[in-house]
């Protein structure tokens, strides 16, 4: 039955597609959650502005490349802005650091959660203020790249760059926490951090660079994710939900479980809006209270 | 052995407390008469946010628990009433309260009995998560819930039908009418959580915020006090979001997502979690602080989170904290 046959090839199709998908949203999540996860990791400070760093990510990158447009600069150049959004959120994070949150180390851990809240509600009215209301796209940048065709339909290059992106940024955060020095120092300070600077690490530089690195990664996020979706007011506000997902399910200060809740989160989410689209985000939170109920400390969670 | 004229610090008398009390009672009835009508309905709202910081501030500041997940019961109550509303054709006020308690009072034992397994962080953050359950259901079933666009509630009749608001002039009388009411069912709140407080389970519930495992051996078994603060907390909170879905006339899932609950844990903290007045000053506050934001500037958030990062940093027991630390400063000085 040439028919049926059909009809298999173009199922294969869409399942690939929707596994790609998965794997595109799996990496910004992937960015956002893992640079949460670390902060926490080392800090223990929950940052509820995150989803606030990882949108001026977003809007940082896809201004910048309507400058750039502006000024005439070819496609291919485009791409080296992307990290500029991830630098310039990194930067704001080292700034944010000493001024707001050194003062709340050791008070309670309610003060901490409130001034990152305070710092959200800045943050998102920032954006307005710098931005405006409308959306800000970076459309070229993906249309730089070519469209590709699998099995009868056609799917963006540049998702695949995100994916790769994605990737890329697991194992160079791998390698840095458990293969390098400064990541020895990390671990300690997470750990302990009386006794890390007992022995004489400059825990306040560890602080500022974790925390630093947490938000290049959610603006890295932002910064990728920018150029397939338009920057939107309230961006934040929903990926930062998502990401507590995702580092309930996979233990917060783990960064494994951020890998694995990433995932877990993307591929129920893109199966959610295939098949159950009204209690899509429903089931993604029930997933994590099923977790905190059954394995508190989340799959890879330790503390 | 004591000498009698020595002043017992640890039983205070209530009774200046009771007279200031009845005084600030006295004040709210009569001050309609005082202020225009746009003041009455901004107190109207003010009152009723004090309620729900009160409800929250049982668990913050009493059990030790921060929960940001407060917008999940007070939208319970209001969309409770939108459906009654729209589905049952109900219009009584005092319907909706003795129907939309018991909802509010079930999402809240629901939600407790998962979130109380944890504490600190991890029961924020599942706060959090669950409230957001309701909000994206809120979202998602429209042809329920009417989406973004939300519920439209007309004017309840108050006092089993007695009052009823239609035809000219209704607004102005049912603001009026109105804002006695939640002024009645403000200070019904008051005394029952000043009761619910000094009674010995609001004292369990102190033990075990100051120390978790003294209560234990003292054999209180924990989880359950907290679960039944939570439930009490959470009912406070749905009761505010049902006496405050008439005056607002509109329910919309906004009142579901998570940063309402930041703001409720805002006012709580604005009026100082430490004190029993401080989260009814704070909603109080709060709710004027915000109006005048939207008033003056497009960035609103920007001025809140500006207020709110400060007061952690220069004020972090809040308003009454600030000033009852300022009169003991005072009467100090008087003293020497």
């Amino acid at each position: 039955m040439p028919n049926g046959g059909l009809a298999g090839n173009e199922l294969l199709a869409i399942l690939i597609l929707q596994i790609l998908n998965s794997l595109f949203y799996a990496s910004v999540l992937f960015l956002i959650a893992a640079g949460l996860s670390l902060i926490f990791g080392v800090m223990r400070i929950v940052n509820m502005a995150h989803g606030s760093l990882y949108a001026i990510g977003a809007y940082v990158t896809a201004w910048l490349v309507g400058r750039a447009i502006g000024l005439g600069v070819a496609p291919a150049w485009l791409f080296a802005l992307i990290p500029m959004g991830a630098i310039a959120v990194a930067l704001l994070g080292a700034a944010i650091e000493p001024v707001l949150l050194r003062p709340f180390y050791r008070r309670a851990e309610e003060y901490q959660l409130l001034v990152t809240f305070g710092l959200l509600l800045i943050l998102e009215d920032v954006v307005r203020l710098l931005w405006g209301g409308l959306p800000l796209s970076a459309d070229p940048v993906m249309d730089a790249l070519p469209i590709m065709r699998i099995g009868g339909l056609s799917y963006p290059g540049y998702n695949l760059v995100v994916i790769g992106i994605g990737a890329t940024a697991a194992v160079a955060l791998w390698l840095v926490v458990y293969r390098t020095k400064f990541g020895v120092m990390l671990r300690a300070t997470s750990q302990d951090r009386r006794m890390a600077s007992a022995l004489g690490l400059n825990v306040g530089l560890v602080y500022v660079l974790a925390f630093a690195i947490g938000c290049f990664m959610a603006g890295l996020g932002g910064a990728i994710i920018v150029p397939s979706q338009a920057a939107v007011l309230g961006m934040g506000i929903d990926a930062l939900i998502l990401a507590f997902v995702v580092v309930v399910i996979g233990g917060l200060g783990s960064l494994q479980g951020a890998l694995v809740g990433a995932l877990i989160v993307s591929f129920v989410r893109t199966a959610g809006i295939q098949f159950f689209p009204e209690i899509e985000l429903a089931v993604l939170y029930l997933i994590a209270a099923i977790v905190l109920i059954v394995k508190p400390t989340g799959l890879f969670g330790t503390a | 052995m004591m000498k009698p004229t020595a002043p017992a610090i640890t039983r205070r008398s209530h009774v200046p407390l009771m007279a200031a009390a009845a005084l600030a009672f006295i004040v709210l009835l009569l001050l309609p008469a005082l202020i225009d009508l746009y003041q009455v309905q901004l107190l109207t709202y003010g009152l009723i946010a004090a309620i729900a910081a009160l409800g929250f501030n049982l668990l913050l500041g009493y059990t030790g628990l921060l929960s940001f997940g407060h917008s999940a019961f007070f939208g319970i109550g209001a969309y409770t009433v939108a459906f009654l509303l729209r589905y049952l054709d109900i219009h009584s006020m005092e319907l909706y309260i003795l129907i939309g308690i018991p909802i509010a009072a079930l999402t809240s034992a629901l939600f407790g009995y998962i979130c109380v397994r944890h504490t600190r962080i991890f029961f924020g953050i599942l706060t959090l998560a669950l409230s957001q359950v309701l909000y994206s259901l809120a979202l998602k079933f429209f042809w329920v819930t009417g989406g973004t666009d939300g519920l439209r509630v007309a004017r309840p009749t108050l006092l089993a039908g007695l009052l009823s608001f239609q035809g000219a002039g209704s607004f102005q009388h049912f603001i009026n009418s109105y804002y006695y009411y939640v002024v009645v069912v403000f200070a019904i709140c008051v005394v029952l959580m000043w009761v619910i407080v000094h009674s010995p389970f609001g004292k369990a519930l102190q033990a075990i915020r100051d120390n978790e495992v003294r209560a234990r051996f003292l054999g209180l078994r924990i989880r359950h006090f907290r679960w039944a603060a939570f439930l009490i907390s959470g009912t406070f909170t749905g009761l505010a979001g049902i006496l405050w879905v008439p005056l607002n006339g509109l329910t919309t899932p906004e009142i579901l997502y998570w940063p309402f609950s930041g703001e409720i844990v805002f006012a709580a903290l604005l009026g100082g979690f430490r004190n029993f007045t401080g989260p009814i000053i704070g909603g109080i506050v709060f709710n004027y602080l915000k109006t005048y934001a939207i008033a003056t500037t497009e960035y609103w958030q920007l001025l809140l989170g500006t207020v709110l990062v400060a007061l952690v940093l220069v004020l972090p027991t809040g308003i009454v904290g600030g000033l009852s630390k300022l009169a003991a400063t005072l009467r100090g000085k008087e003293k020497a």
